[in-house]
């Protein structure tokens, strides 16, 4: 009996979870109107976002696609098909690890940023505070943070595929000795834009949506000790992980299964 | 003031970067600057097998590349497959007694209708018919060829 009585709690306390995540979410939509009239928050929210997150996705995008131009190369010229390193880095960059680590790397930089900052102001009571003031926090804080992840998210991962074509340029056609035109033309003709760039860029754009929903959401909720704060970040982290990765699955097998 | 302009300033480099970086890939990247290829004109052609060929697939003269495939449907009466291309306007000289062919590319790599041209003074226009052509080679049908011809040699020898 008691047993049956705690595994009642667990649903019941997840499903309350479940309902004020997506209650707060309602709460920061309707709150887009207000931050377009001082696009200064959000201006500064992409600042620390984006901007700061920008040199770990450069630098992470770069590596990415020199390994896979030395993998590539390996692989590949066991088949003699050395000319299609091309498309093997752009697909592989455009279509999966583009969002997908650019998402990681967003969840372990900005994201455990974000429940941090949310669940410190929740601690030391400013969040009460500015209730206090009549200022409605979730709409003065929280959503330049939620719209700044979202732009934000697209832009990096589009900037990781970019520079992880460059560099699987670098390792393959300058190390290796792939023939520059044929790096290019191949994967020109076979990357296409709709089925694989904007697929991607969707792709970004819904784990940018959860990434920061989850960070928010994690930092609003915590308990408001030092312990608490803590316990959120690390949820922060592995709930963004275990969704970007089921949400890559579902999402690839919707959108390139035929 | 100024640490709000220098934090403006980066939050613009940033999204300019973005947007490069998008702008990088649907150009550099992907098919966009081949899709773009203006105006042209179709021509349809029937073949009796058409093998791998997919819509989007090249259509070359002489190797060089002058349209794509834009459709390919099926005639329930004669059970043929009727290809749809376009051509670009640049090349409208093609004679109407062309010869289409399906090629593939390398051994293993993407089939593409070949054109070889015939010497007919009347050029295809929009909407014209390639009549001469030849189906694609599938792998399986000429192994099974030489089988059975390799069987019949060795019946001869006997």
């Amino acid at each position: 009996m008691e047993q049956l009585a705690r595994l009642g709690r667990i649903g019941i306390s997840s499903l309350e979870r479940l309902g004020r995540g997506h209650l707060l979410l309602a709460h920061m939509f309707s709150g887009v109107t207000a931050l377009i009239m001082r696009p200064t928050l959000l201006i500064a929210q992409i600042h620390s976002v984006g901007v700061f997150s920008m040199l770990i996705i450069t630098i992470s995008g770069l590596f990415v696609g020199m390994v896979l131009g030395l993998q590539g190369y390996y692989i590949l010229s066991q088949f003699g098909a050395e000319e299609t390193l091309g498309v093997m880095v752009a697909a592989s960059l455009v279509r999966e690890l583009g969002p997908v680590v650019t998402a990681l790397l967003f969840a372990g930089r900005a994201g455990s940023a974000l429940t941090a900052e949310i669940g410190l102001m929740k601690a030391t009571e400013q969040l009460s505070g500015l209730e206090m003031m009549a200022v409605d926090p979730i709409k003065r804080i929280l959503t330049p943070r939620f719209m700044a992840g979202l732009i934000s998210m697209p832009l990096l991962a589009a900037l990781f595929s970019a520079i992880g074509v460059i560099g699987g340029h670098f390792v393959g056609v300058g190390l290796l000795g792939v023939d520059e035109g044929a790096y290019w033309s191949q994967m020109q003709s076979k990357i296409d834009l709709h089925e694989d760039i904007y697929n991607g860029v969707i792709k970004s754009i819904v784990f940018g949506f959860v990434c920061t929903w989850i960070a928010l959401f994690q930092g609003h909720d915590c308990i408001p000790t030092s312990e608490g704060v803590s316990r959120a970040t690390t949820r922060t982290v592995v709930h963004s992980a275990l969704a970007i990765l089921c949400l890559d699955f579902v999402l690839t097998a919707l959108m390139f299964g035929e | 003031m100024v640490q709000m302009r220098t934090m403006e300033i980066m939050v613009g480099a940033f999204m300019a970067a973005g947007f490069v970086a998008l702008f990088f890939l649907a150009m550099q990247v992907s098919n966009l600057s081949n899709l773009t290829e203006g105006d042209g004109y179709h021509i349809t052609a029937r073949f009796d097998n058409i093998g791998g060929l997919k819509v989007r697939s090249p259509v070359a003269m002489a190797g060089v590349r002058i349209g794509r495939v834009t459709k390919i449907s099926f005639d329930n009466t004669t059970y043929e497959a009727i290809v749809t291309m376009l051509v670009d306007n640049s090349h409208n000289t093609i004679p109407d007694d062309t010869f289409a062919k399906i090629y593939t590319a390398g051994l293993l790599g993407e089939q593409y209708i070949g054109l070889d041209p015939g010497g007919s003074e009347e050029f295809l226009t929009e909407g014209g018919k390639i009549s001469l052509t030849q189906s694609a080679l599938v792998l399986e049908e000429i192994i099974g060829q030489f089988l059975f011809s390799k069987a019949e040699e060795g019946g001869s020898n006997e």
